[in-house]
């Protein structure tokens, strides 16, 4: 059956921005920016692993109604939509810090927990994001 | 993108600071001059925005986010109740006992028999565990 995840998306609401945060800010490598003519293809991956890409969708026409891409983007503003990343490091605190002072808006600190240490942000858009430092 | 779309989208995401600021401070009295300030409302606005937001009074989620700390320390740990109680914020055990049968439906004492302890990721349990009533 099954082997890997290739592609996984998320919904942005502003694919520029988007691209400042996912990749200005947290690192990630531009894996696919292609203009379709009917939508910007934009995918991130974390450096090294092409073969797992995120999609940064804008919600709108002409895959969905202006009216549903209105209700979309409440969802994702009130941070309910659902689509969210966890990524694994090798030293979660001293990213905390470098990304902290880049003024990235994080839900909570490290925290030790049963399989690491972990803590918690928010992109630009209200997504949540979590990153872990494995255990052992 | 309508204007008006757009701006209740910023309100949603400050409220969604404000409301994550919440999360994070739980055990504290609300501060609502301090939550105005990262919702970037007026004091006066500030519960009446995050109702229309999230359906919900501030104070209503900040008892939500109490209780299900302590159905989390319920479950995982083994300290006592009352420790728990105001672990979590609540200032008398008799109002913490009223609170959470009135939102879980049980008495903290009888969550505890019936709790199997979670592993998965923690905004999951978070999210999931928060109790509706």
């Amino acid at each position: 059956m099954f082997n890997a995840i290739t592609h996984s998306q998320i919904y942005v609401l502003d694919q520029d921005e988007a691209l400042d945060f996912y990749v200005g800010k947290l690192g990630l490598e531009v894996a696919a920016d292609v203009d379709m003519g009917f939508m910007r293809w934009l995918a991130v991956s974390v450096p090294g692993h092409p073969e797992r890409q995120i999609l940064l969708e804008r919600p709108g026409a002409p895959a969905m109604l202006e009216e549903t891409a209105e209700q979309v983007r409440e969802l994702v503003t009130k941070g309910v939509m659902g689509g969210w990343l966890i990524f694994t490091t090798p030293d979660c605190r001293k990213t905390y810090e470098t990304l902290l002072s880049q003024g990235v808006e994080f839900t909570e600190e490290p925290t030790e927990r049963p399989y690491g240490i972990d803590c918690g942000l928010r992109d630009p858009f209200g997504n949540r994001i979590r990153f872990t430092q494995p255990k052992g | 993108m309508g204007t008006v779309s757009r701006a209740a989208e910023e309100t949603n995401r400050r409220m969604l600071r404000a409301r994550d600021a919440m999360d994070r401070d739980y055990a504290r009295p609300l501060d609502v001059p301090a939550l105005a300030r990262i919702a970037h409302v007026s004091e006066a606005h500030f519960a009446r925005t995050f109702r229309a937001t999230f359906g919900e009074t501030p104070h209503r989620y900040l008892q939500r986010r109490r209780v299900e700390r302590a159905m989390f320390l319920l479950r995982e740990t083994d300290r006592s109740v009352t420790d728990i109680c105001f672990d979590v914020g609540f200032g008398s055990p008799g109002t913490f006992s009223r609170t959470f049968r009135d939102i879980v439906g049980r008495s903290p004492r009888a969550y505890r028999k019936e709790a199997v302890a979670a592993s998965v990721p923690t905004c999951f349990t978070m999210s999931w565990t928060r109790p509706s009533g």
